[in-house]
């Protein structure tokens, strides 16, 4: 029998978030983000979780509201999407810049104008250069894993910055599924109180967020940097810490379906890996030698074991739920960084789809790996409506 | 004082050319109140002789800034708070134009609060319809700026606890030219007090009240749009030349509608016309 209850998506994030005990949770309704919140909101009033809940009057005042309480001390839980999330984008940068151990999740969904309330990842894929740890979800169970993981790295006192959790929109939070999330026991065990290294306090006063000239600033970047790179043994580390106390695999740095004895592998984030397995079941009963590496943690860039796991690939199919407007993909870009002055030189292909809240079904997927297979493609879109696709504007 | 035109009846005003119908139906939920708000600003249009090629609706996010995509006029959606700096570029740039900016409480009064009261300030000659249903309707219920005291919402199970704006009084302190506040229970009024803000030099601001009975309305015992427009009956007060500091709307109790500020101040743009007069002047001595 599956372990769990069935709840919807945005109710069992919303219980893990109480789960990790934060003691300050600030959000501004967007949607598809406003279901988690508000079951949040009901769990707090509920007197469920011990914690202030203020429902502040735009996202730049969340997340700032999450910078005050974590340089307070206190352990902070924020949630957006889309225009949100952009609207936080200052705030974020400082939150990273100021070493604070925020944890949100960003339910992902495409960015204005037109506006489209439907998921892809352009969202999180704008702040990757942020300086947050970016974890990417493909359930609702794998979403509330990451998210208990997610505050044991933020805090762990070798690593002390931001983590995003990034969970498909609608895909995830508005369906139902089993979960299976812990007691608050082996929750707290696994997750002690955050014991912060700095913080505002009357009794040893400090300053954060100061300026820093030309003589400093370019160091705090560095250490940075730095410190992300770190931080990548400590992801793999905290997941093989949670597989061994959950007794449920959690897959650290990426997934590795059928990856091994693959010629062909695709590589991905997200919800859409469950479709991305179906196609390659279907393939791999055909005979074909498809795997898939499913991307979890996209920054910190896990450069060193992508290119351990990638190396004997002859086609890598990157397909992804982003564009670099006027480049390529941003996850394709990263994937063929790897490979640059190495031995291994598998071609890279890029793949957009799913657009804006478009399907992307299991022939879309072969289409792309067929594709893949004859020649290079740069970043081709995968289901473009045939109407639109002009004369000289190949599609 | 504004240049009306004589009242338009009912059967008489043609709406629908003034809407998208290919657009039709449109989104908003049965007893609504946003549609008959729309309908009286557009009979305003008509009764406020102004020319519908020269009026330009604006409006953020939210149930009320669909309104931008049903109107037969230049009309922009906005992202969320944004319709005012929207506007005022607009406005800036073709000075000719009748800038409306229609949009909800939530987007208006809170992630575009501080667009409101500096757009107020500048007297900056535009006309806001704001929508106001005392919480997020579109993103589903939630507590925002106007929610009363005691109000329940999706994230105010058990009643608010944070004290609301009175829109009114905020308007008034913050520089606007014009404030008044009606509910859709009053289109005649409304329709008047629309055509009156759209003629008006400077910021004008229109404060209507609209059930939700959607989110709003269940959630405070008026499941109904017609429940909370028989609460806008019987609460209603009208009464012209209040002080909008007695204009706060709680969960009971009277809710002031009428005029609150009707005064003359020079707009941004009779300042900066000033100052250019006088450079200019200078200038050629
Ligand atoms: S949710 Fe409320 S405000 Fe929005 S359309 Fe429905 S009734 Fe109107």
């Amino acid at each position: 029998m599956v372990k769990g209850r069935m709840l919807q998506g945005a109710r069992a994030m919303a219980e893990m978030v109480a789960l990790c005990r934060p003691k300050v949770i600030s959000a501004y309704p967007i949607t598809p983000q406003t279901l988690i919140v508000e079951e949040l909101s009901q769990i707090v009033a509920d007197g469920d979780l011990e914690a202030e809940f203020i429902n502040v009057e735009g996202e730049h005042s969340a997340a700032s509201v999450c910078l005050g309480a974590c340089a307070a001390g206190a352990r902070v839980f924020t949630c957006s999407s889309s225009q949100g999330i952009l609207l936080m984008s200052e705030v974020i940068f400082n939150i990273s810049g100021m070493r604070l151990p925020v944890v949100m999740i960003c339910v992902n969904r495409s960015v204005s104008a037109p506006l489209n309330i439907w998921n892809d990842q352009q969202d999180s894929m704008i702040l990757r250069d942020s300086g947050w740890i970016q974890l990417y979800a493909e359930n609702n169970q794998e979403t509330c894993d990451l998210l208990l993981q997610a505050y044991r790295i933020a805090e762990d006192h070798r690593v002390m910055l931001p983590v995003m959790v990034c969970a498909d929109g609608y895909v995830l939070p508005h369906a139902y599924e089993i979960v299976d999330l812990p007691d608050q026991e082996k929750a707290d065990a696994f997750l002690p109180f955050y014991e912060p290294i700095y913080k505002l306090d009357v009794e040893n006063p400090s300053t954060m967020g100061a300026y820093a000239d030309p003589e400093k600033y370019m160091e705090t970047r560095y250490m940075i940097q730095e410190t992300l790179k770190k931080s990548i043994p400590i992801v793999e580390e905290v997941a093989r810490d949670f597989s061994n106390t959950f007794a449920r695999p959690s897959y650290g740095l990426f997934e590795n379906y059928h990856v091994d004895d693959s010629s062909t592998v695709v590589v991905a984030l997200g919800s859409m890996a469950g479709t991305i397995k179906d196609a390659i079941d279907e393939l791999r009963t055909e005979g074909e030698k498809v795997g898939l590496l499913r991307m979890i943690c996209y920054r910190p860039f896990p450069k060193e074991a992508l290119y351990e796991a990638l190396r004997n690939a002859v086609n890598i199919v990157v397909i992804e739920k982003d564009i670099s407007l006027g480049a390529s993909g941003a996850v394709a870009t990263d994937m063929r960084a790897i490979f640059q002055g190495r031995d291994a030189s598998p071609r890279i292909s890029g793949f957009v789809i799913g657009l804006g809240g478009r399907d992307v079904t299991i022939d879309d997927i072969k289409l792309a790996i067929k594709k893949a297979q004859q020649q290079f493609e740069d970043a081709d879109f995968i289901g473009l409506k045939e109407e639109l696709e002009l004369e000289g504007i190949d599609a | 004082m504004t240049s009306t035109k004589t009242p338009v009846t009912l059967e008489e005003s043609n709406i629908e050319s003034f809407l998208r119908m290919d657009r039709m139906p449109h989104i908003w939920c049965a007893g609504c109140g946003i549609g008959t708000a729309v309908g009286c600003f557009a009979r305003a249009v008509e009764r406020a002789g102004l020319d519908p090629d020269k009026v330009s609706l604006i409006s953020g996010i939210g149930c009320a800034g669909r309104a931008a995509g049903y109107v037969k006029l230049d009309s922009f959606h906005t992202t969320h708070g944004r319709a005012l700096p929207f506007a005022t570029g607009l406005k800036l740039g073709n000075p000719e134009l009748n800038v409306v900016v229609f949009s909800g409480d939530g987007d208006l009064l809170a992630i575009g609060g501080n667009h409101l009261i500096h757009s107020a300030r500048r007297n900056i000659d535009l006309t806001v319809i704001c929508i106001n249903n005392f919480n997020y309707g579109m993103t589903g219920g939630q507590m925002g700026p106007t929610t009363p005291i005691d109000a329940r919402t999706t994230t105010t199970p058990y009643g608010n606890v944070e004290y609301p704006f009175n829109a009114p009084y905020l308007l008034a302190a913050s520089g606007a030219t014009y404030v008044s506040r009606w509910t859709v229970m009053h289109p005649r009024e409304l329709e008047r007090s629309i055509a009156e803000a759209l003629v008006k030099p400077g910021f004008s601001f229109v404060e209507v009240l609209s059930p939700c009975p959607a989110l709003y309305g269940r959630l405070n015992k008026e499941s109904k749009g017609l429940d909370t427009m028989h609460t806008y009956l019987k609460r209603s007060v009208i009464r012209n030349g209040a002080d909008p500091k007695d204009a706060e709307i709680g969960l009971n109790g009277p809710i002031l509608v009428g005029k609150y500020v009707d005064i003359e101040r020079p707009t941004l743009w009779d300042c900066c016309k000033q100052v250019f007069d006088r450079v200019k002047e200078k200038k050629s001595k």
